[in-house]
């Protein structure tokens, strides 16, 4: 396998946080972003485990990457990442018992999140070990960075706090909604609008 | 003022000079406009009624409601650079629904979250009137009812200290369902009983109705099968199962059936557009409302059976697609 084509480690690191966001441009790992982000406190946990998992799939892969056969490789990424989720399961439910209990199924279930095994095929079973492991840390980045929009909106308009602080006013009345699983399609969804509409703002004068 | 030079005017940009209009030409006196101030003229009888039981708790809520729509609507419109078109009205009559579909002790917070919601979730964004799937003002009044339940639930229609004396009393669908408490026809019919603003007089939805179905604004087969399907239902269940305080007229002038019937359930933009397709609507509508004020947690379901049945109704319009004159074009073989 050739190792010379390809962005380079910097363009894959950038290209994961903004142009190639996994939630707001690629629409991958939704059920996570819709399901652990009503408090900050979770979604951050979230994104930590993810960032675990995706760097440590993505440089075993990179470095397993010339044994790889085309029909067995899916099944290679799948057994790397499972391993490395449950170290992650296991880590948070020693050290973080409610949060394990908060988070439930969703960590067990990083194992089949799809921007995981995205970069595995896009990038670490084709680049080397250091091009993958700037890819993992971009693109957990741009988790990090939806799911932290969303749980913030979510936190404050629903709790009136943020990561666990008073930020809103006593008077303030809990939006419930948003805490409820409404509220996450509904703050997903306007995210979305907003940063495609930025996209077209940003492109309209060059047009 | 043409229709063309008004489009400039509020900036309709490019697209005011593509005027295509195949002939033949038939001159309708039917827009946007005459048919909201139609709803307006129909809503006059529940604005007096609500004043009358609700006093300035009515004006309040219509007031600030129908502010917020307008000026929701015009910000979000100016934001995504569209045309300005709060002259057709149809955010004024969204606000009038919204409000006389709250409780008249809502807090202002509910009733501007509410408005706002219903204007920019319901409608905005889906690209405004005629585009939206969804009823704007129950899209509004849904996200309210979840966002604050303390304030929209059962108790938060009752002020037992209120100087208003229908607010000291729950609803009678929430005495029926939490105490198995009638409430006197009359009461229904006139509407001196505690609940939404607009819907607690039987009597004025069905005049105001009445006057919708005969100027064709709304469709008499949307509120007939309506009433058909909660009737016929109730009738079942009253000559099947232990007897209730609430008869058939009751379920049919009590809660928010009549109002939600004639004036929510008939917006043009959310209901289908064949006869059949209203038939169905309507009936679906009836139903549900039935199994939600038997079978569920709620003491009314006009709300989420008016919303489930919108969600249909793209799904209705294509299983009802009329047939040609002549029969359907048979395929080549």
């Amino acid at each position: 396998m050739r190792t010379e084509d390809g962005p380079t480690p910097l363009e894959r690191f950038i290209r994961g946080i903004l142009p190639e966001n996994p939630v707001f441009r690629q629409m991958l790992g939704l059920c996570p972003t819709l399901a652990v982000t009503n408090n900050v406190k979770a979604a951050l946990t979230m994104s930590a485990a993810v960032l675990f998992v995706l760097f440590s799939a993505n440089v075993i892969v990179s470095l397993i990457r010339g044994l790889l056969k085309p029909h067995l490789r899916i099944l290679v990424f799948t057994l790397t990442i499972a391993t490395f989720v449950t170290i992650a399961d296991r880590v948070i439910a020693a050290f973080m018992f409610g949060m394990s209990k908060q988070l439930g199924p969703y960590v067990p279930l990083i194992i089949v999140n799809c921007i995981i095994i995205a970069r595995c095929e896009v990038c670490a079973s084709r680049q080397s070990v250091w091009h993958a492991a700037a890819d993992a840390v971009g693109q957990a980045l741009g988790f990090t960075l939806a799911l932290l929009s969303i749980a913030s909106i979510r936190e404050v308009l629903g709790s009136g706090t943020w990561l666990g602080m008073r930020v809103m006013p006593g008077v303030w009345p809990d939006w419930v909604i948003m805490v409820l699983p409404p509220g996450a399609f509904l703050t997903l969804g306007l995210l979305l609008g907003l940063v495609n509409w930025l996209g077209t703002l940003r492109r309209r004068p060059a047009s | 003022m043409t229709d063309t030079a008004k489009d400039k005017k509020d900036g309709g940009g490019e697209w005011s000079r593509l005027n295509v209009a195949p002939s033949p030409h038939i001159a309708a006196p039917v827009s946007t406009r005459r048919m909201m101030v139609d709803v307006l003229l129909a809503l006059l009888p529940v604005l007096g009624v609500s004043f009358y039981v609700f006093g300035w708790f009515s004006v309040f809520q219509a007031l600030l409601a129908t502010a917020t729509c307008v000026v929701v609507e015009a910000v979000s419109m100016l934001i995504l650079r569209r045309p300005v078109r709060i002259t057709d009205g149809s955010a004024v009559v969204t606000g009038l629904i919204l409000a006389m579909s709250l409780p008249g002790t809502a807090p202002w917070y509910v009733t501007v979250i509410g408005a706002s919601a219903g204007i920019f979730l319901g409608k905005v964004v889906f690209g405004g009137l005629g585009q939206n799937i969804f009823n704007p003002a129950m899209v509004g009044r849904a996200f309210v009812m979840i966002a604050f339940p303390a304030a929209m639930g059962a108790a938060g229609y009752v002020d037992a200290h209120s100087p208003v004396q229908a607010v000291t009393q729950a609803t009678p669908l929430t005495a029926l369902k939490q105490m198995g408490q009638g409430t006197p026809l009359t009461a229904l019919l006139l509407g001196n009983t505690n609940g939404s603003l607009g819907e607690t007089s039987a009597l004025a939805c069905l005049l105001g109705g009445m006057y919708l179905v005969i100027r064709r604004t709304a469709s008499w087969e949307i509120p007939a099968g309506i009433l058909a399907a909660a009737g016929l239902i109730s009738a079942a269940v009253n000559h099947f199962g232990p007897g209730t305080p609430w008869d058939v007229w009751h379920h049919l002038a009590g809660g928010a059936l009549l109002f939600g019937a004639f004036y929510i359930a008939t917006d043009p933009v959310t209901s289908p557009l064949t006869s059949r397709g209203k038939w169905i609507f309507g009936v679906g509508i009836g139903v549900l409302v039935m199994i939600l004020r038997y079978l569920s947690g709620y003491p009314e379901g006009v709300m989420f059976s008016i919303l489930l049945m919108n969600a249909a109704v793209p799904l209705i319009n294509r299983l009802t697609v009329p047939e040609p004159v002549g029969g359907h074009v048979r395929k080549a073989r």
